[in-house]
């Protein structure tokens, strides 16, 4: 074992924990700011409202994170029209590609849990908002939300945890995230074994402190389900 | 575009192939581990517990793709010093095939344990004592009343996990396995129609993970069959 590969390239490593940390909020933060409005139309009684929701959420949850990344980055070069537009300089990039991908797929995870926990919205909080005088908007903005906000907390934060994980997906093509500098260090020095655990050290660490955090969120939105103790 | 795919139909099908057995089997080992995994939890030996905890919470925490490639290598390296160590001279060379599977299988291991010990703890106590009353042996127990009942409180869940697995064993095309996505990738840059390849691959993971539910759809109804519903 050659451990001081591994820390004779902390810098890279470091850079690779900063990138990965970058991607993942990103993506986390513009995937649930597109998710809540796609999954109050996904849970609309309008078909046409909330089919083309459906086939988005169905296309995403129903290939691999790898095809669709390898489908934006290396797939859209194909046509001439994409690379004669003005957002090609965008779309040449690794890192725009993965976080357009990495953004549409966290999005259509999150709408389907979103939908999951508005379905589950007590009835009688609606018919009593409404008995309130509430518009339409307003029961949404003040009922139904915060609750479904509560009730997703558990399965977001597996999703989160899931993000992290498909996020390797960007040392794939190329980006220095934390396994494509585990990457590099290995071709720099033929270490895998090193190399990659450390890595796994990395992902496990941020993976800890993203439990932890949740825990947390858990116990201040999740007081009134916690047993009283005296 | 037919032109196009046409020619590469056939190592698109092969691939196609590969990626089902490469899930399949994984699935395999994935159930045993899960079932070792959950028993492990469940006993009462102090030892099988920590090692059990350990399994899954250092599987869960690094992403698939950064353990597999220390199995993958390190599997490798680590076999090879035994066997040297044994005194043998032999080297001894895992394809990537069985990389994937040991890989993906010990990884999904760990999801299953948790999803099966969910499910033993499930079924009804008084079943088990039945069972022990009746004088039946432990393998016995477990071929006819905890088998059999805890299947449906573990079908949810083992269907998450299988499709999961299925869109994971993308990932062994970083490998170097020759599965649906590595064969589609190499057709895709010798036409440099690649969007075009990746959107078949997509359509057959549709069409895969959707065969795969409506098969859980049937297999959860016959396994509630004698369960009332509300």
């Amino acid at each position: 074992m050659h451990w001081d590969v591994v820390f004779d390239n902390w810098p890279l490593l470091l850079q690779g924990l900063w990138t990965t940390l970058v991607y993942v909020s990103a993506s986390l933060v513009l995937g649930l700011m597109l998710a809540i409005p796609l999954s109050i139309m996904r849970s609309s009684s309008n078909r046409f409202l909330s089919w083309p929701v459906w086939a988005f959420t169905y296309f995403f949850r129903g290939t691999p994170l790898l095809v669709q990344i390898y489908l934006i980055y290396y797939g859209l070069g194909q046509f001439e029209s994409v690379r004669e537009s003005f957002v090609w300089p965008v779309l040449r990039e690794a890192s725009w590609c993965a976080l357009l991908g990495f953004t549409l797929n966290t999005a259509a995870y999150v709408t389907e849990i979103l939908r999951g926990s508005i379905q589950a919205t007590p009835y009688g909080e609606v018919e009593a908002a409404t008995a309130c005088g509430m518009s339409r908007a307003q029961t949404y903005r003040r009922i139904i939300m915060p609750g479904a906000f509560r009730r997703a907390l558990p399965a977001y934060g597996n999703e989160v945890i899931f993000m992290l994980h498909g996020s390797v997906v960007a040392g794939v093509i190329t980006i220095l995230d934390i396994y494509g500098a585990a990457k590099k260090i290995n071709a720099l020095t033929y270490t895998y074994f090193e190399s990659m655990l450390a890595a796994a050290v990395l992902y496990m660490l941020i993976v800890y402190v993203i439990t932890r955090v949740f825990k947390r969120a858990e116990l201040r939105w999740h007081a009134h389900l916690r047993p009283r103790t005296e | 575009m037919l032109e196009i795919v046409g020619p590469y139909l056939p190592l698109i099908l092969k691939g196609t192939w590969v990626t089902i057995a490469v899930s399949l089997v994984s699935l395999a080992v994935a159930c045993l581990l899960g079932l070792l995994g959950a028993w492990a939890k469940l006993s009462h030996s102090k030892l099988a517990n920590v090692v059990a905890d350990a399994y899954t919470t250092l599987v869960r925490g690094v992403p698939d793709l950064v353990l597999m490639t220390i199995i993958f290598f390190g599997g490798q390296i680590g076999i090879n010093s035994l066997v040297e160590a044994m005194g043998w001279d032999i080297y001894i060379e895992i394809d990537a095939f069985t990389a994937g599977v040991v890989s993906i299988g010990f990884i999904y291991g760990a999801y299953m344990t948790e999803t099966f010990r969910g499910a033993i703890l499930a079924v009804p106590k008084g079943q088990i004592e039945a069972a022990v009353a009746c004088g039946m042996t432990r393998p016995t127990i477990f071929r006819r009343v905890l088998g059999p009942q805890m299947m449906r409180f573990a079908l949810p869940s083992f269907g998450n996990n299988w499709l999961v697995l299925l869109k994971t064993t993308a990932l062994v095309s970083v490998l170097g396995v020759q599965e649906l996505v590595y064969n589609a990738f190499s057709a895709g840059r010798s036409t440099r129609e690649m969007f075009t390849f990746m959107l078949v691959v997509c359509v057959i993971y549709l069409i895969l993970t959707t065969i795969s539910t409506t098969a859980l759809r049937w297999a959860e109804h016959r396994y509630s069959v004698g369960v009332r519903r509300a």
